[in-house]
Parts: C-alpha cells; structure tokens; sequence
C-alpha cells in the first residue's frame, strides 16, 4: 500500500478475523454439458473492496449472486459471517436482509414511491416502525443526496438517480457488505460518475464490498484485491497495484489493454 | 314486419327490465369477475410456483375446464349440484341450491381459467430482476409475490382483465337457460309473454351492444393512460 488513498482500507484489511464473505471451491453448472463457474475460491475481509472484472459472459453475476444465495450451486461451500449459504437449515430470507445488492439495471420497484422503495423491507423484514424506517430512508436519500425526491416514483427520475436510491435502499438494511453487479453500466456516460462517487465514499467509510465492474478508475482508487474471471474461473485474485502492474495472466492482459483502450 | 314495432312494450318493461334484469347481470359479472381474478391468480401462482405438483394439478385443471363448452358447465352444475348436495348431507330428495349462488360459482370458476392465463402473462412480463431484487432485500416469496410481483401484474394486466370482463358480461347471458331472471331472461319472458318477442330481443341486442362498446371504449383510453405513466 503506497497511495494515500488505499489507507482508510489497508487497515480495515489487516484486521484479522473471520472473514465476511468466504467462497470454497464453488462450482455452478446451468446443464449438465455448462459448467458455468469452476471451483472458484476467494474471500473477503470486513471492510476490504474487492473488484471482479473479467470478460462479458465469464460468470461474475453468476459469482456474486451466489452469495446471497440468488443463484444456487452444486459444489462447494459459501460462508457469510459464518452462515453457511448453501445449507438447508440456512435462514435465506435473513442472510439475505445483512447483505445489500445493487443491480445493473436499479431494479426499483416502479409501482412504489422512493419513500416506500427504501421503507418496503425494513418494515416487513427487519420490522421496523413506520417512524424508524421513515427518518432511516430520509437520512440514507439526504446521503446520496436525493432528499427532493422521497415522494416521486422511480420513473420520474434518471437512471443515475435511480442507482443512487437503489444504493439507499440496500444501505437502509444496515448491511454488513454490499454486493454490486455492474452498477454503472446501464447509465448514459454522464450519470456515471454520480453513481461511482458514492460507491467511493462507502467504500472509505469502510464498507466490505464486492464490486463487479469495468470502471477500471474505481478499481484503483478504492479496491484493496481485484479478481479477474475468464469462463467461470477465477484467473486472477491479486492486490489493486499488482493487477494494474506486472506480471499477471495473459487474458487479463488482453483484458486490460481493451478495456483501458476505451 | 317493423311496421308494427311496438315501443311501448318496451317502455312499460323498462324498470323490470333495468332494476331486476340488469341489477342481477351486473352483480354476477362484477362478483364472478373478482373471485375469478383472485381464483385465477391463485391457479397462476400454483402453475409458476416449479413445486410439484401444484403446476400440473393447476395446468390440468385450466386445460380441463378450456376443453368444455360455457353451456354445458351451467347446466352441470345447475342440474348436478342438488344431486351432490343431497348425496352428501344424506337428504331424501335433492337440495335446491340458490340459483343466482349457482351461477356466480360456475362463472368464478369457469373465468378463472382465463384470468389465470392474463395473470400468468403479467407476472412473467415482470423483469426478472424485480422477483431477485426483493429476494436480495431479505423479503419472503410471499411478501415478494403479495408486495411486488402480483400489484406490478394487476396494474399492467388491467385493461386485458377488463376485456375479459367484457366477455364474462356477455356470457352471463347463457343463464337464461336456466329460466333465471337475468338481463336477457327477463326480456325474453316478457317478449314470450306479450307476443313481442322481436321488440324485446332487438332491445336487449341493443343494450348489450352499448354497454359493451361503452366498456371497452373506456378501458381503451385506461390502456394509452396507463401506457404514458410506465
Ligand atoms: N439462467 C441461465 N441459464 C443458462 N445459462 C445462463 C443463465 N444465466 C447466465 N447464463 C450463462 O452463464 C454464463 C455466465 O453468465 P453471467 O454470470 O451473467 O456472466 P457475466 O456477468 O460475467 O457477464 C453466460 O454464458 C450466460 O449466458
Ligand atoms: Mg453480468
């Protein structure tokens, strides 16, 4: 860790300890013939940022909705704080609640207001009174600076606004990581940076997350480990500036070069 | 043969006519219209659910009651149930069962079949990521199905399940084969009963065919208002 900017992580990072998302030799076949991710092992430390890039279709949505069990698999084991994902006796609907998903695509829920998008889980799950979950809301949206909007409907907004309330919305279960699946890449260039901002900032507050995503800037500026996938493998699994430097894995290589060509 | 068209039988029949005939077809459209929506949505559900066996169990049965005529279903029920009652209960003779009770079950769950079709349409036309996004959030398959999936479903869907309406509002005219005092029933007793039946039937024709294009007129302008707000 040489850059000033990696601090407020590294010593999160160096804070042994169980670590907040395991993974174990997972594998995941679609068909008998698709194997579409092959023992893929990494960990995640609390407060560590870690990025998953790779090439369209190598497994990393797949990979990182195995974690709160969206997607299930047939071997291997994952661990969040403990819980073991993939056991039966496994309460889902709670594991699931203590990590937040932010997806491509916002998925806000379009037949709700802002208000009631940030508030409709908090109430039904973690059962918190109108009053908590209001002022919870209010405070998270008042953070991604969207405080106007609480009673407007997802589609009045852009689609930045709507990732910076979908961010909100995960953030008010007072998660302990953040999952992100590509959250900028569904935004008109110009909204991107609105969105990766506030990603930034949780990130320096010390959130543990797990960001998959091309936005090779934010990979630098905030991730501790970067893993690089290529047909469902984990390829590469390597700190920030040794991912960016030398040497590392052919197909990253080729990775890289296209992206940052871009 | 319109030379001698008589209005005033119709005129003097016009509070029969409305205040019974069309009271009574109303309230068994608009009620079999809701316990088929919510029967419907059920057989949905069971048929989207994947656990064995409730997607056959409900597949069979909406193929079931496709495969059989409206026509035949009335008379089955009105004609059988009595029979199935007085087997049960063990009663010497058969129960009559309330004619208009008898109705509303056999409509409910003969349009059921259709609105589980359209309800089975919009919860699939969801993006998948709203089904994942609740999942993610710690919400339950039920808080996920109740809260997001089946409001989503309904709105987008109401104007095909109005249409369906429609159709149940016209198809509720089958009852008078049952001598039930319906809309049709009433003007066909009347014509019967006066020798008019061409004036009675032309006016019930012309009734059905104005409330009917009215309704979907009105579902018409829903449908490109609800088609701006998404
Ligand atoms: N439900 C599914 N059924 C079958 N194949 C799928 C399914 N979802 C994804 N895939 C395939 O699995 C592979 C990995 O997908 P994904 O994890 O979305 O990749 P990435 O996010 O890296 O682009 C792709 O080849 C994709 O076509
Ligand atoms: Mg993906």
């Amino acid at each position: 860790m040489t850059t000033a900017t990696t601090t407020p992580n590294s010593a999160a990072k160096q804070s042994s300890g169980a670590p907040v998302i395991q993974m174990i030799g997972v594998s995941k076949w679609y068909t008998p013939e698709f194997q579409v991710l092959d023992a893929c092992s990494t960990s995640v430390q609390k407060g560590e940022v870690v990025v998953v890039c790779g090439p369209s279709g190598s497994g990393k949505s797949t990979l990182i909705k195995c974690v709160n069990a969206l997607e299930p698999f047939q071997q291997g084991d994952i661990f969040v704080e403990g819980v073991q994902v993939n056991d039966r006796a496994t309460n889902l609907p709670k594991l699931r609640s203590r990590i937040g998903m932010v997806f491509q695509n916002f998925e806000l829920f379009p037949h709700l207001t802002i208000m009631e998008n940030l508030t409709l889980a908090q109430r039904k799950v973690l059962k918190r009174g109108k009053d908590e979950a209001d002022a919870k809301a209010r405070k998270l949206l008042q953070r991604v600076g969207l405080s106007d909007q609480a009673p407007k409907y997802p589609g009045q907004l852009s689609g930045g606004q709507q990732q910076r309330v979908a961010i909100a919305r995960a953030l008010a279960m007072d998660p302990v990581a953040m999952l992100f699946d590509e959250p900028t890449s569904a935004l008109d260039p110009e909204m991107v940076s609105e969105v990766l901002d506030v990603m930034v900032e949780l990130a320096r507050e010390g959130m543990t997350m797990m960001v998959v995503t091309h936005e090779m800037g934010f990979a630098r500026k905030v991730a501790n480990r970067v893993i690089f996938m290529d047909k469902g493998a984990i390829v590469e699994d390597v700190p920030t500036e040794e991912f960016f430097g030398s040497p590392r894995s052919e197909r990253a290589q080729l990775f890289l070069s296209k992206i940052l060509s871009h | 043969m319109f030379s001698n068209f008589d209005f005033q039988v119709i005129i003097d029949a016009l509070p029969y006519l409305f205040l019974q005939g069309m009271v009574f077809t109303l309230k068994l459209t608009l009620l079999a219209a809701i316990f088929g929506t919510i029967f419907g949505t059920v057989l949905a559900l069971m048929r989207l659910s994947g656990v064995w066996p409730l997607p056959q169990i409900a597949g069979a049965y909406v193929n079931f009651v496709r495969s059989l005529p409206l026509l035949l279903v009335i008379f089955w029920f009105f004609f059988l149930v009595p029979f199935i009652a007085q087997k049960m209960v063990g009663s010497p003779r058969p129960i009559p069962i309330d004619p208009f009770l008898t109705a509303l079950i056999t409509f409910s769950l003969f349009e059921a079949v259709f609105f589980s079709e359209i309800m089975r349409a919009g919860i699939q036309s969801l993006p998948k990521g709203q089904v994942a996004a609740g999942y993610a959030l710690g919400l339950s398959y039920t808080q996920v199905m109740r809260r997001i999936v089946l409001p989503q479903a309904f709105r987008n869907m109401l104007p095909v399940l109005l249409t369906q309406t429609i159709v149940l509002f016209q198809d509720t005219s089958l009852v008078y084969v049952l001598s039930l005092n319906d809309f049709l029933g009433i003007a066909g007793k009347i014509g019967q009963r006066d020798g008019r039946l061409t004036e009675m039937y032309i006016f019930a024709a012309l009734v059905y065919f104005l409330i009917s294009f009215a309704a979907s007129q009105a579902v018409r302008r829903l449908q490109a208002h609800t088609a701006i707000i998404r």
